[in-house]
């Protein structure tokens, strides 16, 4: 039981908005302690695991050129070409990229996208651009559409890959399955993803309408 | 064999070069923080491989003392808004071409990497056949984005370091997440969760054991950060046992619409970083919490939805 005070003292941490990396390392140590580690053994254990996750670390690996895209003015040059569509709103741009990237994603495409090289560079300015034809932006909407723009971006893939049969989760679930000796034809697997699929794009789509709605009256 | 190793080390190098041009930025008075924060991070990409534990770790505490009292980067410099909009006036659609690149370079390399072979073995590791092809897209879309708006390899190391210091330290928090939750799996946390969940609550009736399985999912997920750590705990503590094993359900069904119901707690936790915390960093939210709220209600209609079906089906063969 005492391993749990580790989640404690994450939900307590983020509860108060302590800076996150140094409530989750004082999770880490809290629950090596907890466990029977001495406190060397437990920052050995927290550099271990810190050093063996550092694959995550070669995304950032795209920065750079992000970097120099928007020195050369990407982001001014997706606001002009959203402009060039008389229709675009805000809700509109997002809709259409949701089921870009969520169709990508049933066919396995799941790299087209992504906050840095995506969301940053083009889909948010897109939005952006297409709410301000009607009035200039304050920042509190800027935001809102920002963060639908990277809220878009994670729904349509979380339940778009899952319809793709080669997909991490699919063959986790299938691994799973197998010590216990069901065998889970992933194609079976990934036709039970298809109706949370379809929900997640009605969904969304329509609460991308009523915040379309939502920033037009304020506006009015 | 192309493995992991040479891309942590290319990611090391650019992070050191993020540090060198905090340490050289005079004009800063805390010049130090950023420079000591990037470095240490740079140090443990470049060397962690043959580093001892210990010191690995020491590193990682000074990382996190250093982002705590506030990195404070200096101030950076890129091109006023005039230059960018005639420069996007000049180069125009050409701009995206790089940017596409990224993409277009790592689905090709997924798919034909995996075919090459250098003195018998397979040229790249199959395991990290995306991050390497990732890493090749970044760097041949780099080179092209240099080419067409004409600037040189430190305008690079510059303007990434202009991001890196608008992301801050989120940018380092997956890793940490991920850290911790091998620390989790270390301490026997998966076990303790699903004994009390599996103790505590009454599973006499079917949908019980479903509601129970799918919110049990979001919640766990939401704890771990991660419905891959959720789905082998609440499957063989609940799944498994009482909708498949006493109730007859479904095991694929259950098993597929579980892990979505994983991925609803996904959308609502902090603790799932990289989705939810670095995306508010990237895109200057001032409230990191806000790309979470957005999804909130996405997230517990679909949760309700998931339950919903499994009810619906699971128990019909």
């Amino acid at each position: 039981m005492l391993v749990l005070s580790g989640i404690a003292v994450v939900v307590i941490g983020f509860a108060l908005r302590i800076n996150p990396l140094l409530v989750v390392t004082l999770a880490g140590l809290v629950t090596g302690l907890a466990a029977g580690l001495d406190p060397p053994a437990v920052v050995a254990l927290l550099g271990k695991a810190f050093v063996d996750n550092r694959f995550i670390a070669i995304a950032w690996l795209v920065l750079p050129v992000i970097g120099v895209l928007e020195r050369g003015g990407i982001r001014e040059r997706a606001r002009a070409l959203i402009l060039r569509f008389k229709g675009a709103t805000a809700g509109r741009v997002l809709t259409f990229y949701f089921l870009a990237r969520q169709l990508a994603s049933t066919m396995g495409l799941t790299s087209l996208g992504g906050h840095v090289q995506m969301v940053r560079p083009l889909i948010a300015p897109m939005a952006e651009a297409a709410a301000a034809r009607v009035a200039p932006l304050d920042n509190q909407t800027r935001d809102t559409i920002r963060a639908n723009a990277a809220a878009v971006d994670n729904i349509a893939l979380f339940f778009g890959e899952d319809v793709f049969i080669a997909i991490g989760s699919i063959l986790l679930i299938r691994g799973f399955l197998a010590q216990f000796r069901i065998d889970a034809a992933p194609m079976s697997l990934a036709v039970w993803a298809i109706p949370t699929a379809v929900l997640a794009f009605v969904v969304h789509a329509a609460r991308l309408w009523l915040l379309d709605r939502r920033m037009a009256r304020r506006r009015a | 064999m192309i493995g992991l190793e040479p891309l942590n080390t290319l990611a090391g190098l650019m992070f050191a070069a993020f540090a060198a041009s905090h340490a050289a930025d005079r004009n800063n008075r805390w010049r130090w923080r950023s420079a000591v924060f990037w470095g240490c991070f740079a140090l443990l990409l470049l060397a962690g491989t043959w580093l001892p534990h210990l010191a690995s770790g020491a590193l990682v505490l000074v990382m996190v003392f250093v982002s705590t009292i506030g990195l404070k980067p200096g101030a950076d410099t890129t091109t006023s808004q005039a230059q960018r909009e005639a420069s996007a006036g000049r180069l125009r659609d050409r701009l995206f071409l790089p940017a596409l690149t990224i993409p277009v370079v790592t689905l090709l390399g997924t798919i034909f990497l995996p075919k090459f072979s250098w003195g018998g073995a397979p040229l790249v590791d199959a395991k990290q056949v995306t991050l390497v092809s990732l890493a090749v897209g970044a760097a041949i879309a780099l080179l092209f984005a240099l080419r067409l708006t004409r600037v040189h390899l430190p305008v690079a190391a510059k303007e990434g370091r202009r991001l890196v210091d608008a992301i801050g330290w989120a940018a380092v928090l997956p890793q940490m997440l991920a850290a911790l939750g091998a620390i989790f799996a270390a301490a026997g946390m998966g076990k303790v969760v699903a004994g009390l969940v599996t103790t505590y609550m009454p599973m006499n009736l079917p949908l019980v054991a479903v509601v129970v399985y799918t919110t049990g999912m979001a919640l766990f997920t939401i704890i771990m950060g991660n419905a891959f750590a959720a789905f082998p705990v609440m499957t063989a503590g609940i799944g498994l046992p009482l909708i498949v094993g006493r109730f007859g359900g479904d095991p694929v069904i259950m098993s597929a619409l579980g892990m979505l119901s994983g991925f609803c707690g996904t959308l609502l936790t902090p603790m799932a970083a990289n989705f939810n915390i670095v995306p508010a960093a990237v895109l200057e939210l001032p409230d990191r919490h806000a790309v979470i709220k957005v999804q909130a209600p996405t997230a517990f209609v679909l949760l309700i939805a998931n339950t919903a079906l499994m009810a619906a089906f699971v128990f019909h063969r």
